[in-house]
C-alpha cells in the first residue's frame, strides 16, 4: 500500500470568492457606494419594489443595479428607463450569484459616480446565503402571499439580513395575513434584522424604507 | 438548494448549489496537492456548519461527479458537521439552540450572536 500523507488546510471552501468579496467592498469603499445585496424568493415582489424604488429615488441618488437571474432578461428590462443604470448577469443555471459574477458586471456598469449599487439576487431563499458579494447590507424580502412562517422555514438566509422588508402588505387583507405572528417570527429569527412592512403597489411605507437607505449613504463626493 | 432532474433518469436529483460549492473544495484540494507534489487525493475533509447553507447530503451526492477528470477522482468524502452555538447578550452564556428561533434556555430571548456554525471549510487532505 502507498503512503499516505496527511495535509492540514483549515481554509474557507468559498475561499477565492471571499477574497474578491473583498476587493469589491473595497472598491466600493474607496469610491463612496453603498451596496446592498437584495434577497428573496421568486415572486416575492423584489422587481417590482426595485422598480418604484429607482423611479423614486434615481433622481436623488445616483443608483447601479446589478439583476441576476437564471436566464431571462426579464427583470433587468423591467428596471430600464427609471433613471439608474443597470446591468443583467445570467448565471446560466447556478441558484446564486458570486462575487467574479458581480465583478465582470462591474466592469460593463461602471462604479463612476454612483452612491448606491443594488444587486438584486438570483430568486431563492436558500442559496445566496453562501457567497459574500462585497456588499455592505443584506436585505431578505418576503411577501405576505408566502405565509406568515416564511422566516420559520428558511432561518439560515433570515439570519444573515440586515434588513426584513415584509412586501405586498395591500394584500395582507386579502390573503388574511395574520401580521403579528410573521413579525413574532421574523423577530425570533432574525433579531438582529430591521423589519419594515412596504407595498410596492400603494407606495406604503416606502418612505421608510428610502430613510433606511439614505441613512446608509455615504455624503456626496 | 435548487433541485434539479438532470437527464440521467428519473428519481435522479442533485442540487447544483452544492456541485459549485464541491467544486470549490475540490479545486482548492487540487492546488494544495500540487504544490506538495502528490499524485493523488484520497480523502478530502470538509466541516460544514449547520447554518452554512449547503445540505450535507446533497454534498455527499456531487462530490463524486466533481471529482472526475481531478487529483480527487475516487476519493473519499469525510463531513465533520459543526452545530449551531450561540451567545445570549443577557445570561452571557452559550448555548446550542434546537429550533429556528434561538431562544436562550435561561432567559427565553432569541440570540442574534451567532458563535459558530457558519463554517464551510476545507480542514483536510490526505494524499498519495
Ligand atoms: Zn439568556
Amino acid at each position: 500500500m502507498e503512503e499516505r500523507k496527511i495535509v492540514d488546510i483549515a481554509q474557507a471552501v468559498l475561499a477565492e470568492n471571499d477574497r474578491m468579496a473583498a476587493t469589491l467592498r473595497a472598491d466600493f469603499d474607496r469610491l463612496g457606494v453603498f451596496c446592498l445585496n437584495v434577497m428573496s424568493s421568486p415572486g416575492a415582489g423584489k422587481t417590482a419594489l426595485l422598480e418604484r424604488t429607482l423611479s423614486d429615488l434615481a433622481g436623488e441618488v445616483p443608483i447601479g443595479v446589478v439583476v441576476g437571474d437564471l436566464a431571462t432578461d426579464n427583470d433587468a428590462a423591467r428596471l430600464r428607463g427609471k433613471g439608474a443604470r443597470v446591468v443583467q448577469v445570467t448565471t446560466d443555471g447556478y441558484c446564486h450569484l458570486e462575487a467574479n459574477m458581480v465583478r465582470a458586471a462591474l466592469d460593463a456598469l461602471g462604479l463612476d459616480g454612483l452612491r448606491l449599487l443594488i444587486v438584486e439576487n438570483v430568486g431563492n431563499l436558500v442559496c445566496p446565503a453562501t457567497h459574500d458579494l462585497g456588499e455592505h447590507a443584506r436585505v431578505v424580502l418576503f411577501s405576505v402571499t408566502e405565509g406568515e412562517d416564511k422566516p420559520l422555514k428558511y432561518p439560515t438566509l433570515f439570519k444573515t439580513a440586515d434588513l426584513v422588508l415584509v412586501t405586498k402588505i395591500d394584500l395582507a387583507e386579502a390573503v388574511e395575513f395574520r401580521r403579528d405572528e410573521a413579525l413574532e417570527a421574523v423577530r425570533g429569527v432574525a433579531p438582529q434584522a430591521d423589519v419594515l412592512e412596504v407595498s410596492a403597489k400603494t407606495g406604503l411605507g416606502l418612505e421608510r424604507w428610502y430613510e433606511w437607505l439614505r441613512r446608509r449613504l455615504q455624503p456626496e463626493r | 438548494m435548487a433541485p434539479v432532474t438532470p437527464s440521467g433518469g428519473p428519481g435522479l436529483q442533485w442540487a447544483v448549489h452544492e456541485v459549485s460549492i464541491c467544486a470549490a473544495a475540490v479545486r482548492a484540494a487540487e492546488a494544495k496537492a500540487r504544490e506538495l507534489g502528490g499524485r493523488r487525493i484520497a480523502v478530502l475533509r470538509l466541516r460544514i456548519g449547520a447554518l452554512a447553507g449547503v445540505v450535507p447530503e446533497a454534498m455527499e451526492f456531487a462530490y463524486p461527479v466533481v471529482c472526475r477528470g481531478t487529483l480527487a477522482e475516487g476519493s473519499r468524502l469525510e463531513v465533520e458537521h459543526v452545530p449551531v452555538r450561540c451567545l445570549c447578550a443577557s445570561c452571557e452564556a452559550e448555548f446550542e439552540p434546537k429550533a429556528a428561533v434561538y431562544a436562550c434556555p435561561t432567559c427565553g430571548r432569541p440570540s442574534a450572536k451567532i458563535v459558530s456554525g457558519r463554517e464551510l471549510e476545507l480542514a483536510q487532505i490526505e494524499l498519495e
